[in-house]
């Protein structure tokens, strides 16, 4: 049995039944996962949590499901990595990399909300499933729907990085590509929801589906031994996660499993898609949605749904946000591969620069603790970087001509 | 000008069920006040206190946003379809 009593409009607070519902009908507000508190305080402890399996279900009781979880039960508690190498290079004390370039079973954080959606997609009795996706949450829709033998339909715009098309067409769903941006592919979700009445998880299972986020936020305290960090940099697309990491803090100050934090939280974006870096920058809390150009396909999203309330988590937690250009961007998934041997990607590289960019003006101090968010792998954005990490030496298999490309090395050729 | 509107679910309880409506108007603003004329109260459910279209709602004049264009001032021509869509979780 869960803890969720209802929804509830993040506007005007109307309360609704645990439903298939995604926004209030009257002022269209988002709607959100209502808790039980006091219940999940009488039952749930660090001690607890610290007994159960190494995934992001040891938070299962701040999950909106009713039982257990039934899709995607290995999912998260992916490492929290002391970047010392980085660190030096940024000239900071204390950094770290939340990597869910590492996650089960697709290697980004989309398995975390995909894994909380089907589960309850499954409870509300869905036999099809379904997203818009710029990639990352097609990769966990199809993988995880083949797991849970649920039929998928995948809505994707038609120029995506071939890794994403791939590690999504595998597992066998339906795909449709769109001629258009994620934007256009959203909208046209919406009303694919509405019409067929599909679990479409960022549409119409969104109020759960974003619950999955939280646990990226839990992990990251309970691996800094029950500790919030001073800064925690995050990327931006729609903006759900870092509203969703400042709700995760929040809750455990709430359930008193940390003290008071005084975390800021701060949101990076790509230059040729960041309303809300410009919206903070500008200080108003109005989103003006703009046509997206950067190379950061998994978070260009130039009409984010949760651009006000990520500019109000940033705004309330003291901290900032940036945006970085697409060279710097590939500069920012070099500098993390090459310090601290993980390759992350585009949205990673934008985080990492962003970072960068912060702690040169002086937005995050050098002695205070840092995390950064990497919520997606390299593996699959290659085109990212090709042509940018120069092209390997070819030689016979000769001893003479290793040698050869040895003197070089010492000559300083390359 | 006479476009075609299609109503989102939360708002079909003020059109009869219909999914689609036909309202005249010369811009979008128009359309808005002429559908509250035929559909008392839908006005309100759709724009705030200051006459502006709320914040999660999203309007489409054909393919495009409208706030790509006018506005409640954006002219709509005979046969234009407009979409009432609310807005949703980016997803990456």
């Amino acid at each position: 049995m869960g803890f969720v009593k209802g929804l509830k409009c993040r506007e005007c607070e109307k309360s609704y039944p645990k439903e298939p519902l995604h926004v209030c009908s009257f002022c269209f507000g988002p709607l959100e996962v209502d808790y039980d508190y006091d219940g999940i305080k009488k039952i749930l402890s660090k001690s607890i949590i610290e007994s159960r399996g190494k995934t992001m279900w040891r938070y299962q009781e701040l999950l909106p499901i009713d039982g257990e979880p039934t899709v995607g039960a290995q999912v998260g508690y992916t490492p929290l990595v002391k970047a010392d190498n980085l660190a030096k290079v940024f000239g900071v004390d204390e950094l770290y990399v939340k990597n869910d370039s590492v996650n089960y079973p697709t290697f980004s954080f989309k398995d975390r909300v995909v894994s909380t959606a089907l589960t309850k997609a499954k409870e509300f009795g869905y036999k099809t499933v379904g997203c818009a996706t710029t990639g990352n949450l097609g990769n966990s829709v199809a993988a995880q729907a083949a797991q849970a033998c649920l039929e998928s339909y995948i809505v994707m715009p038609a120029d995506l990085e071939q890794g994403k098309v791939i590690g999504t067409l595998i597992y066998g769903p339906n795909i449709v590509k769109v001629r258009g941006n994620y934007d256009n592919v959203n909208r046209l979700c919406s009303e694919i929801a509405d019409k067929y009445g599909w679990a479409i998880v960022n549409v119409n299972l969104r109020p759960y589906y974003g619950e999955g986020s939280k646990t990226y936020g839990y992990e990251i305290i309970e691996q800094l031994g029950w500790k919030a960090p001073k800064h925690i940099v995050v990327p931006m697309a729609g903006g759900s996660l870092i509203t969703k990491i400042g709700k995760a803090i929040k809750e455990f100050v709430k359930l008193g499993f940390i003290e008071e934090a005084d975390t800021k939280l701060h949101g990076a974006q790509a230059s040729g898609s960041s309303p809300i870096t410009t919206a903070v920058k500008a200080e108003t809390d109005v989103i003006r949605p703009v046509k997206p150009n950067t190379i950061a396909q998994s978070i260009a999203i130039g009409n984010p749904a949760d651009g006000f309330y990520s500019v109000k988590s940033i705004n309330v937690s003291g901290g900032w946000a940036e945006d970085v250009t697409d060279d710097e961007l590939v500069e920012g998934i070099k500098l993390l591969a090459r310090t601290e041997g993980i390759f992350t990607e585009t949205a990673g590289g934008v985080t990492v620069a962003v970072t960068q960019k912060l702690i040169e003006q002086g937005k995050i101090p050098r002695n205070e603790s840092i995390v950064i968010c990497i919520t997606g792998n390299g593996l699959k954005t290659q085109e990212a970087v090709l042509n940018k990490l120069g092209e390997p030496k070819i030689i016979n298999p000769s001893l003479a001509e290793f040698d050869a490309v040895m003197d070089e090395k010492m000559a300083g050729v390359h | 000008m006479s476009v075609t509107v299609r109503i989102p679910t939360p708002l079909r309880s003020l059109t009869d069920g219909k999914d689609e409506v036909n309202v005249e108007g010369e811009n979008i603003g128009e359309i808005i006040e002429n559908l509250e004329a035929s559909y008392k109260g839908i006005k309100e459910r759709i724009c705030d206190n200051d006459g502006q279209i709320r914040r999660f709602i999203n309007f489409y004049l054909n393919d495009e946003d409208i706030r790509f264009m006018g506005n409640l001032e954006t002219a709509v021509k005979d046969g234009d379809n407009v979409s009432i869509v609310p807005a949703i979780a980016g997803g990456n």
